[in-house]
């Protein structure tokens, strides 16, 4: 039987079973924390799909340190409401009365702190970061839940394994905030919370809640990971904090040449100082990144130096009184500013149903302001054959069908091309519906909308794309049907 | 263990009705009243005898500024309808009905928990918790870790960490909210007769005293039933229709 006596942290050590994990081995001592790689004393055969697990035991420095008490009281709050891939899997948590513990899944994959240190890096592995953080950023928001301690060193990814894991996997939930519980750093502190360099300037101001705070962090990073530089330096002062509400980063191309124009757009969308002027949810980012050659390029892809006087007083500007701005839920800030995806058969479909599809994918976007909508069709290919790529006029099938794709797309874009929310693209794939499934999955789409052959001689011959999107797709999927009377 | 936590029953059948179906529902196992078992509403007398089949079964209940009133007469704060309701109020109850209410406790006090009407500094004065420094004075009044009151017929938890720092939160009714052992949790569950947030559901709070978690809960009822029995009693027309606006 074990004694319900306090445990003092500094006092546990290998071989100890606290209860029922034995401590194995001290795999890191940090400042805030130590942990403990851990079994089950009764063995796993309760727990079979149990990954392998660590401990982690904050370290309350000098007594009662209330920044590691709160932060972890924080963690222990929020990781059990936390699933998926992006977040290590929470299994049992100790009370502050014995022992405060968390203990949780082993992601056995690096952090990348390390890939800092490597800077600058390849434009793709770059790009290929922000889409995995963007992507779990966007899982943890969607779970009310937004980060604000986003850096290196809390970005782990799983071993990949063929095509797959690599996911990135955010840790260390201290300074987080969920939605739906209340905050218990809210009063705590007198001081900003965060990191110094990637520290949101709404966050100097003591705004916590905000989910684009952690696309600004995300931007920090990626701009490291391009110039090897960090954008607003290392401040350790409020007041060094603070200069990142008036003075713009210099620009990423200036510091590497190669850098490319859209690398710089969505890095410095990031660093916006008005969250209304980033990126409105992390899935847009994501897709920016996944589609490099859409990115709307705006003056901030052409910037050549920090911005002179003007620019600064506007900086400034924008960042005065933007706490009272923003609004809503973390969740639900994700969910105003959805990915809308319209799978368009701009080949096979009736003209009257290709107009209702784009009027359905209209009415959507109107909805939202910040909505974003990406038009696809397939280019179907033969899973065997050889393929005819090219017309019998010599033209390529796929400039073919991006032609007549942007040509459906235009009275659409028409109202929305400034904010480049409307993207084009032409995926070749031998089954359409698997095809439209992949790429709602891979960009984190909302809401597909999708016109429905009418039923006919067509539709028993081919099967209905539109119903296996409907059944596989995991997001919202609205299926347009033509208006007009049909003969089958 | 599951404890259900209603306060300002305020004789409304309709809406105590359903939140006891809830909480039934829901796994409760003990049942707290936090006071103001009438008053408002057009149903004093079966709400008093539900809360007594519970408190005979082992519940918790407490004194409201309206129970007391129905006994001993209107408070001289009171306004104009509420007086006439209170006035009909008593008429209406029965001497064991009176007599329950008489002898209802200000205060219980068990384990880690008090149970009080409108704050745990001064009980009988009725002042409200509207912020977070009513809230600390009252936990500092107390030892318990956790205060259950309710009188201003608004959702709160309020929460105070060892280090003297309080917050509070507005709670998103059917979320878990983990009471964490750090610091001492003061809960207000909205009002399960006469809510005033502009939304006309009744709410109630569940206390998962092993898990640690306390949920609060919004639920749609059938108030139009309920202002019409108020009504039909002939009281006055504006405690009918507020509970139409949750107002």
């Amino acid at each position: 039987m074990e004694s319900e006596r306090p445990i003092q942290p500094g006092s546990v050590q290998i071989g100890q079973v606290i209860d029922g994990f034995r401590l194995e081995e001290r795999t890191h001592r940090g400042g805030m924390a130590t942990l403990w790689r851990v079994t089950r004393v009764e063995g796993t055969e309760d727990h079979p799909d149990e990954p392998p697990l660590i401990m982690k035991v904050p370290r309350f420095l000098g007594g009662d340190d209330p920044a590691t008490i709160v932060g972890f009281e924080v963690e222990q709050m929020i990781m059990p409401t936390l699933a998926g891939p992006h977040v290590p899997r929470f299994i049992a948590k100790g009370d502050f009365s014995r022992l405060p513990y968390i203990v949780m899944e082993r992601i056995d994959g690096p952090s990348l702190r390390p890939r800092l240190d490597a800077a600058p890096l390849p434009i793709d592995e770059i790009a290929q970061i922000g889409v995995k953080v963007a992507t779990a950023l966007h899982e943890l928001h969607r779970q009310h839940v937004v980060h604000l301690d986003v850096k290196p060193s809390n970005i782990m990814f799983r071993p990949s394994r063929a095509s797959q894991g690599g996911e990135a996997v955010l840790i260390d939930f201290g300074l987080s905030r969920h939605d739906h519980l209340p905050d218990l750093l809210e009063e705590e502190f007198e001081l900003p919370m965060g990191t110094g360099p990637y520290m949101s300037p709404e966050q100097v101001q003591f705004v916590r809640g905000d989910p684009r705070s952690d696309l600004f962090a995300l931007g920090v990073m990626l701009y490291h990971l391009t110039t090897a530089a960090r954008p607003f330096g290392a401040p350790t002062s409020v007041r060094g904090l603070r200069q990142r509400l008036y003075r713009a980063p210099v620009p990423p191309r200036e510091l590497r040449a190669e850098c490319p124009a859209w690398l710089q757009e969505a890095i410095l969308h990031c660093l916006e100082v008005d969250p209304a002027q980033r990126y409105q949810s992390a899935a847009q980012l994501a897709f920016d990144l996944q589609h490099p050659e859409q990115v709307a390029l705006t003056e901030r892809a052409l910037r050549v130096s920090r911005s002179d006087r003007t620019g600064m007083v506007k900086r400034w500007f924008r960042a005065i009184g933007m706490e009272s701005r923003g609004g809503g839920g973390i969740a639900e800030q994700a969910a105003k500013n959805p990915i809308l995806l319209a799978a368009v058969d701009v080949l096979g479909a009736q003209p009257s149903l290709l107009d209702a599809v784009r009027r359905t994918a209209q009415r959507l976007l109107d909805s939202a302001p910040g909505a974003r909508l990406a038009c696809m069709t397939v280019m179907r290919i033969n899973r065997i054959a050889m393929d005819e790529l090219v017309e019998a006029d010599g033209s390529s099938r796929h400039v073919n069908l991006l032609v007549q794709l942007e040509h459906w797309a235009r009275p659409v874009k028409q109202g929305n091309a400034a904010a480049g929310r409307v993207t084009l693209h032409v995926i070749e794939a031998s089954d359409p519906a698997r095809a439209i499934v992949d790429y709602a999955r891979k960009n984190q789409v909302d809401h597909i909308v999708i016109g429905a052959r009418s039923s006919g001689g067509l539709r028993r011959y081919l099967g209905s794309v539109s119903a296996q999107v409907a059944a596989e797709a995991h997001c919202n999927v609205t299926v347009v049907r033509d208006a007009t009377p049909s003969g089958g | 263990m599951k404890l259900a936590l209603l306060t300002d029953l305020h004789a409304n059948r309709e809406a105590v009705s359903a939140v006891l179906a809830h909480a039934r529902a829901e796994g409760a196992e003990r049942y707290a009243f936090l006071g103001d078992l009438v008053g408002y509403g057009a149903d004093p007398g079966w709400v008093v005898d539900q809360v007594r089949e519970h408190v005979d079964r082992g519940a918790v209940a407490v004194r409201g500024n309206h129970d007391a009133a129905a006994v001993h007469g209107p408070l001289p704060s009171m306004n104009a309808d509420a007086r006439r309701v209170i006035e009909w109020t008593h008429g209406q109850l029965d001497a064991a009905q009176l007599a329950f209410l008489e002898h209802l406790p200000m205060q219980v006090e068990e384990g880690d928990m008090i149970f009080v009407h409108a704050n745990a500094r001064a009980p009988a004065e009725w002042a409200y918790i509207n912020a977070r420094a009513d809230a600390v004075q009252s936990m500092h009044a107390c030892v318990q870790r956790y205060t259950f009151c309710g009188h201003t017929h608004i959702a709160a938890l309020y929460h105070l960490s060892a280090t003297g720092k309080a917050g509070e939160f507005s709670p998103t009714p059917g979320v878990a909210i983990p009471l964490s052992e750090q610091r001492r949790w003061l809960a207000i569950p909205s009002s399960a007769g006469a809510p005033r947030d502009g939304d006309p559901a009744t709410g109630y709070a569940l206390f998962d005293a092993s898990a640690r978690t306390i949920t609060f809960h919004r639920l749609p009822y059938d108030h139009a039933a309920a202002a019409a029995r108020i009504r039909a009693a002939g009281l006055p027309e504006r405690l009918a229709e507020r509970l139409n606006h949750g107002e």
